[in-house]
């Protein structure tokens, strides 16, 4: 009985009181309110890494709330699961290990990127944190209708904050757009878990998952699942709102928007593999979500090549990024029920696209810090106004040029790792759609090596000749990106053994999961 | 022969909801259609609960031999209430600030973001 059994919910838990203490301790310093809300992500940061560690010796933690089991038994002897719990396995820890690090980095380079005189500044902390909150408590949950929760909370916090800048028209309109996508999504997911509460008389997901019988209802509700979570994690073609809310955000809260919409894809695959599995035709499902990332890469980075705005560009980057996810982790899902297919090439491709998931959270939020890094010093985002930066701002360049080498994939960046693993194993399945993929990938390096031309090279223009370096915290947070960008792509064969290989073993093992909280009997 | 009345309602409030968000142009309209969509997918969830003649779910007050409504899905629509209140509030302050911005409420006059 130690207090470290108690981690799982302390993930949760603190960002969730530092959040509500905010507006308290503003009273006391703005020094104060900063320095809380970046320890309360460190700390969940920390307590990440003791699951995790919990979970490589012991298996899958289950926390339940307030009691011990998630099971009520009736005096009839059935036991009933009416708990709500938290089921952490390899998959769950590995997204809110990049979750929490990137919500902790998006923290830091707040403290001088959002500047006191643009006023609200408690409300934003708070409403980051809560963002953080329901990034986290969607990917530990174990509980279906507390995963709708989540979700709204972690989504109507980034509404708040997309709209930040609320004397840009552009920024309010971005927010609107993406609040009716959202919200029409969540009513969907609410309608599917209210059809599976009806068959089930439960919502715990595992408990679902072990009773599932395919039928009409569970077929309408994979359906209104796999499309509401795809749009929220910005798949085409439902990715209207991804580049309009990625582009007017401020950049610290984009860098974390892009894990916040990782974690419905987390949902995604949750319930594509856990929940239903190969009692679903997994071909279906499989080919869906290859079909979504095959649309995802190309079309996002075909609308990225002509932008003009940086950070819109890089929002449809994200696009086509999450595509290549999509692809991996789609190929393993459709060959799910064939072992021998899945041992020579299933597993290798959901491990690339699972490691491409952190992979993109740090070097995708990495180069919308370096958008924000120029944002905050020329007061715009139109690459005509740019020109000349390499020579002023030296280190906002090294770690442009180090996220831009990550998201086209060369080495020795982490992207090139993740990118390499869906290519070898996707080709084993179908040739075609790792070509696609590789050509993506040259269409995505000569996209950024335009807007390294245009804003870092070439003689500096009158808007750019008096341009300093950015404030510490900025380029401290862009470091911390950065490092890990570089130590990933340098050792990738360990990050594979112990995070990435293990979350696509849990995910594709569907029993696993189930009896980590049934346990053997029922 | 009213037995699936409440189905049938469900369906047509989503149907009106999404209707209101896809074609119509006025924001408010748009933000109207949104609550719709909620309240059907809220009714469905009671729905699923409910049980022919059942009282409601307290536990202290439960007469003998009376089945009760499931009390389930009544906490879960309660939170997808609340939920549907901070939306529904938050969408209305941004339509406000949107005709600060703009000076009409009309989706094809608001359309600053393209391509």
């Amino acid at each position: 009985m130690s207090w470290t059994e108690h981690a799982p919910i302390l993930i949760i838990a603190a960002p969730l009181l530092v959040s509500f203490a905010i507006p308290l301790l503003e009273k006391i310093d703005y020094r104060v309110r900063n320095a809380a809300a970046v320890l309360s992500l460190a700390f969940s940061v920390w307590m990440v890494l003791i699951v995790l560690h919990k979970i490589w010796g012991s298996g899958p933690v289950v926390y339940v709330f307030g009691a011990k089991s998630a099971f009520l038994p009736l005096p009839s002897g059935f036991k009933f699961p009416v708990r709500i719990m938290l089921e952490i396995d390899n998959m769950s820890a590995f997204m809110a290990l990049s979750g929490s690090i990137a919500a902790m980095v998006g923290v830091i380079y707040s403290w001088a990127f959002v500047r006191e005189e643009e006023g609200g500044l408690g409300k934003y902390y708070s409403l980051f944190l809560l963002m953080a909150v329901g990034m986290l408590g969607m990917e530990l949950t174990g509980d279906a209708f507390n995963f709708f929760v989540f979700l709204e909370i972690a989504s109507i916090a980034s509404f708040g904050l997309i709209a930040y800048r609320r004397e840009d028209p552009a920024s309010i309109e971005a927010s609107f757009k993406y609040m009716i996508v959202s919200t029409i999504g969540a009513i969907f997911v609410l309608v599917a878990i209210g059809f599976l509460y009806g068959r089930y008389d439960a919502l715990n997901m595992a408990y679902i998952a072990k009773h599932m019988r395919i039928g009409i209802v569970e077929r309408i509700a994979f359906v209104l699942l796999m499309v509401s979570l795809a749009m929220k994690a910005g798949a085409v073609p439902m990715h209207m709102w991804v580049s309009d809310a990625y582009g007017r955000a401020p950049a610290a809260v984009t860098a974390t928007l892009v894990s916040v919409s990782q974690a419905s894809l987390y949902g995604l695959f949750r319930v594509m593999f856990s929940m239903f599995g190969v009692t679903m035709n997994n071909h279906f499902g499989g080919w869906m979500l290859i079909i979504f990332g095959l649309l995802s890469m190309f079309i996002g980075v075909t609308m990225a090549i002509v932008q003009k705005d940086i950070k819109r560009l890089m929002a449809y980057h994200a696009i086509s990024q999450t595509g290549y996810m999509l692809l991996g982790v789609g190929v393993g899902l459709a060959v799910l029920d064939n072992p021998v297919a899945l041992r020579s090439y299933g597993l290798a491709a959901m491990t690339g696209g699972i490691f491409h998931i952190m992979n993109h959270a740090m070097y995708k939020g990495l180069l919308f810090l370096t958008a924000g890094a120029i944002f905050y010093r020329l007061r715009t985002f139109n690459l005509n106004e740019m020109g000349g930066l390499a020579r002023k701002m030296k280190y906002t360049t090294i770690y442009f040029i180090i996220g831009a080498a990550a998201i086209a994939g060369l080495p020795p960046f982490n992207g090139f790792a993740s990118k390499l693993m869906i290519y070898e194993s996707v080709y084993k399945f179908n040739p075609l759609l790792s070509v696609v993929a590789m050509v993506v990938s040259i269409l995505t390096l000569a996209s950024f090596v335009k807007v390294f031309h245009s804003a870092f090279l070439g003689p500096e223009i009158s808007k750019t000749r008096d341009v300093r370096e950015v404030p510490k915290s900025m380029v401290i947070g862009m470091g911390i990106m950065a490092v890990i960008c570089i130590l990933f792509g340098l050792f990738p064969g360990m990050v594979v053994k112990y995070l990435a290989g293990p979350a696509a073993v849990s995910l594709a093992n569907q029993t696993g999961y189930i009896s980590s909280v049934i346990g053997g009997g029922m | 022969m009213f037995y699936d009345i409440h189905y049938v309602t469900i369906v047509f409030l989503i149907a009106l909801g999404i209707y209101a968000v896809m074609f119509q142009h006025n924001l408010i309209k748009i933000a109207i259609g949104i609550d719709i969509l909620e309240s059907g997918a809220n009714l469905l969830l009671i729905v699923l609960g409910y049980r022919n003649g059942g009282v409601a779910p307290i536990f202290t007050m439960a007469p003998q031999g009376k089945s009760m409504v499931l009390p389930t899905p009544q906490a879960l629509t309660l939170t997808a209430i609340v939920i549907g209140l901070a939306t529904t509030a938050l969408m209305l302050s941004l339509i406000v600030m949107l005709y600060r911005h703009y000076g009409t409420l009309d989706t094809r006059e608001i359309r600053r973001l393209r391509g």
